[in-house]
Parts: structure tokens; C-alpha cells; sequence
């Protein structure tokens, strides 16, 4: 069984990143939109809780979301950027997918 | 008119993914035209709504943060942001949009809208007003 997380809240203002961290099981997929796409900045609160999440877990956020706010020179190495072809895709390579709205 | 008041909206919500930074901006506007002594207060995840260069074609929402730079037009040139807040997220003022106001005492002098302030002094300017909206 394969899953990909979807996580759609700013991770200073909602919990949901920190709980889909927690329970999310190794070798599973996050993918970061909306205003979650703020826990992929360089240099936050949260960037170090992410660092560690790659070296088990496959991340990735939404580029057009990432474009909106303007920060798409501050993503963390090692998160990989998708278009929403890309999230459809990685929608029909899982299992499952939780939303953790 | 009656006498005037000291104004001051305070901005805690990202843009885009809810209505709250747009909302706060109209009603900012709105009123403007009422004269009062109007201060802006980006805090927590407010200070998003500053940063610069956003580009909202892939989203299919309006990008309205260029409207911030009309503020200064509307006699709304003190805007504080909240160091603590732009620290956390890993951000300085170099990511924010450079705001400017004309001093018409001083020959319509451009100067700077924005004001980094820590916490405490963000505080005791909160402790000054007559209202206080939150968004």
C-alpha cells in the first residue's frame, strides 16, 4: 500500500503538517499545497521538521501555488516542484490518498 | 465630520488561501475614505501577504497584493510588520514590496511605508488605538 498525503494548511497557523508527519508511515509521499506549500521555505520554524521527513519520506508541492505567493526562490532542496498534471499523476500512482485538511 | 479616530487593522492570514488578506484590503480601502488615522499591522502569517512578485496565473485567482502599493495614495503610510513574525518564516524585509509614501511637508518626498517592529513595540501600538480590526 502506497499513500500520498495531501496537506493544505499553513503549518504556523494549523497543526495538520505536524500530525501528517506523525502519522504518516517511511517510504510515503507528501505533497504540499495551498498555503502548506509555507513549509517548504528555507530558513522557517518548520524547515528543520521537513529536512528530516525527506530523509524518509518523498516530498513534494504544488508550483503554481508556490508561484502565487511568491517564493519560489526559497524551496528547500530536495522537495520537488509539480504542476497539477504532476498531482494528478501522483494522485493515480498511490493507493490511497488522506487529505489533511 | 466627527472627530477622528485611530484606526487599526491587523493582518494575520496567507493570501490565496482564504479570503481573509483580500477582505481586510477592501475594507481598508472602504475606509480610507472616511479620514480617520488609519494603521496596518502584518503579523504571524500576514507578513505573507507582503512578499513581493507573487504571480497567481497558475492558481486562476487575482493577484491583488499590487494594490498595497497604491496605499500610500490613500494617505496609509504606517504599515508595521512584526519582526518576530517575518524571522519565523524565514523572511526580511528584502522579500517584501517596497512601499512608499509622498510627504507633501517635505516637497512630496518619497519615504518608506514599512516598519519592522518587534513584538513589544507592535504591542504598545496596539495599546494606542481607539479600533482594532482583525483579519
Amino acid at each position: 500500500m502506497t499513500m500520498l498525503h495531501t496537506v493544505n494548511k499553513s503549518p504556523f497557523e494549523k497543526d495538520s503538517l505536524t500530525s501528517c508527519l506523525r502519522l504518516s508511515e517511511d517510504g510515503s509521499t507528501i505533497l504540499l499545497i495551498e498555503d502548506a506549500i509555507y513549509a517548504a521555505l528555507e530558513g522557517t520554524t518548520i524547515s528543520d521538521s521537513i529536512k528530516e521527513a525527506l530523509k524518509t519520506k518523498k516530498v513534494f508541492a504544488l508550483q503554481e501555488d508556490i508561484n502565487a505567493r511568491g517564493v519560489k526562490n526559497k524551496v528547500i532542496d530536495g522537495i520537488e516542484q509539480v504542476d497539477y498534471a504532476g498531482f494528478v499523476k501522483l494522485v493515480t500512482e498511490h493507493d490511497t490518498v488522506q487529505s489533511w485538511v | 465630520m466627527s472627530e477622528v479616530k485611530k484606526f487599526l487593522y491587523v493582518n494575520r492570514r496567507a493570501p490565496y488561501g482564504t479570503i481573509y488578506a483580500w477582505e481586510s484590503l477592501e475594507v481598508i480601502l472602504i475606509g480610507a475614505a472616511f479620514d480617520q488615522d488609519v494603521t496596518l499591522a502584518f503579523v504571524d502569517d500576514g507578513v505573507f501577504q507582503l512578499v513581493k512578485d507573487h504571480d497567481t496565473a497558475g492558481i486562476g485567482m487575482k493577484n491583488f497584493t499590487p494594490t498595497y502599493g497604491a496605499l500610500g495614495d490613500y494617505d496609509i503610510n504606517k504599515i508595521y510588520v512584526e519582526k518576530e513574525s517575518l524571522e519565523a518564516r524565514g523572511l526580511t524585509i528584502d522579500d517584501l514590496q517596497h512601499l512608499i509614501w509622498e510627504d507633501e511637508d517635505e516637497d512630496w518626498a518619497e519615504k518608506d511605508s514599512i516598519k519592522v517592529v518587534t513584538s513589544s513595540e507592535l504591542a504598545k501600538l496596539m495599546g494606542q488605538q481607539d479600533v482594532v480590526l482583525s483579519f
